[in-house]
């Protein structure tokens, strides 16, 4: 299949990438790793006229600890997630990237394209909404930082301007005592998931410091569910206050039936998700190993 | 939409030949290589990025080829099919895929055979798990994978100390 054709365009830094964007027009498209923009375009649902490509600016794919927290370069792919080091010390990470389709996939898709196409269904935007995180973005005429929860605004629509780019990911490193868990379910590797669910847990003794849960493909962008972490938040996790937060759950899941599921099965889906990742960053945050991927059918 | 869509030029090494060319900007990685290089060993299946057919490997990285520009591997050293073997031997992971009955058809047989390679290449004991790990992004309609797994776990063996 072949997309319309377009004009490519190959910018030296990110600075003239937003220029480009700048002079181009709303017809031009940033182009990362391409895993679900190219398939997007084959099918034409996207023609744009031109492509700025962002994987030959130097310098946009790392990932580095500084002032307590991680940076991820906006061009850092999923594969060199799934491998580092902080994906083993913040388990979430490594739930995520490694689970995110199959291997060649992970090879080339980046955690900035990800967050960027903000589709309903993709991993990294659930994920971060449990975790303290800001979104670096530059512009022509300079940067700002936006915290995930007004970063994504719609299915498919950032903060972004136009002439924005997704420069680089920031997140906070989460206290001691904490852990995390993201469970995604899906019919095979290469597809999106069914549902899912990110959950990062504080706990201190036997009680519940801190909850964030968050749901991924059951609502038109990720959504908080602050019900559900209010019946955990400074309560001892017992089956009681995981049935109080998996019926939040279960209220809040707005899901679309569609050829993955009936919308019934979904939020029913969504809650054992919940369930069963509250159990396992519960075991993590007391320094437990769990080792988890994406679900399969 | 512009009025006229300039060529881009590209340099790729293939298979350890280096090529010099000139391509529209929506040439397909899969269709240069097919339709421009004439290596029609490397597949299109879906061309969706579910299937695999097309996986070749990228500056060592295994990659759907349906879903790269060409001009994406400007600079980039491109390994197919065509290039596992070495002076007329098959390749340990091609010679096993042959001993362990790894293919009925074969349309998915380059594709999962790179991915083989790539995991190979990095872990040479791989566990049952990484193995299926490895070839999740590879679809195969024949085999039901049993045989296809036994040739990987052949090859690992095979490729021991080599």
């Amino acid at each position: 299949m072949y997309p319309r054709e377009f004009c490519y365009h190959r910018p030296s830094s990110l600075k003239e990438a937003a220029t480009m964007l700048a002079q181009l027009g709303e017809g031009a498209k940033l182009l990362a790793g391409g895993q679900s923009l190219i398939p997007l375009m084959k099918l034409r649902f996207a023609n744009p006229a031109h492509l700025v490509d962002l994987k030959f600016v130097a310098g946009t794919s790392y990932i580095r600890e500084e002032e307590g927290g991680i940076r991820f370069g906006a061009l850092t792919c999923h594969a060199e997630i799934e491998s580092s080091s902080w994906a083993s010390k913040i388990p979430i990470l490594h739930d995520c990237a490694a689970g995110i389709a199959d291997p060649q996939v992970r090879n080339r898709g980046t955690i900035g394209g990800s967050l960027a196409e903000a589709d309903p269904s993709g991993d990294w935007a659930t994920v971060l909404m449990t975790l303290p995180t800001e979104i670096r973005c530059l512009r022509p005429e300079g940067e700002r930082m936006i915290p995930i929860s007004e970063f994504i605004k719609d299915a498919y629509t950032t903060a972004l301007s136009h002439d924005e780019v997704l420069r680089e990911i920031f997140l906070k490193l989460p206290p001691k005592g904490s852990g995390g868990a993201y469970l995604a379910f899906k019919r095979c590797a290469p597809v999106y998931p069914t549902a899912s669910a990110a959950v990062q847990l504080t706990i201190e003794g036997d009680a519940c410091r801190e909850a964030r849960i968050a749901l991924g493909c059951v609502g038109l962008t990720p959504v908080r569910v602050k019900e559900a972490e209010a019946a955990l938040q400074n309560q001892e996790i017992s089956e009681q206050t995981i049935s109080s937060a998996t019926e939040a759950v279960r209220n809040s899941a707005d899901p679309q039936s569609d050829m993955r599921g009936s919308a019934d099965y979904k939020r029913s889906l969504v809650a054992a998700l919940v369930k069963r990742a509250i159990e396992i960053a519960r075991k993590r945050a007391r320094g437990e190993k769990v080792e988890v991927s994406h679900l399969y059918a | 939409m512009p009025d006229a869509i300039k060529k881009v030029p590209l340099a790729v090494k293939v298979n350890g030949r280096q090529h010099s060319l000139s391509v529209e900007p929506r040439t397909l990685l899969v269709e240069l290589l097919r339709e421009n290089l004439d290596l029609t060993g490397t597949h299109v299946g879906c061309d969706t990025t579910y299937c695999g057919a097309c996986t070749v490997l990228m500056n060592g990285a295994a990659v759907k080829s349906c879903t790269i520009f060409a001009v994406q591997a400007d600079g980039a050293e491109i390994t197919t099919v065509e290039g596992l073997e070495r002076e007329g031997q098959l390749h340990p992971v091609q010679k096993a895929f042959a001993d362990a009955y790894g293919l009925q058809c074969g349309y998915c047989t380059p594709g999962l055979m790179l991915s083989a390679f790539e995991l190979l290449t990095r872990n040479n004991q791989p566990s049952e798990k990484e193995i299926r790990r490895a070839i999740a992004g590879n679809t195969c309609r024949c085999t039901g994978y049993q045989n296809i797994f036994k040739a990987i776990q052949m090859a690992a063996e095979n490729m021991k100390g080599a």
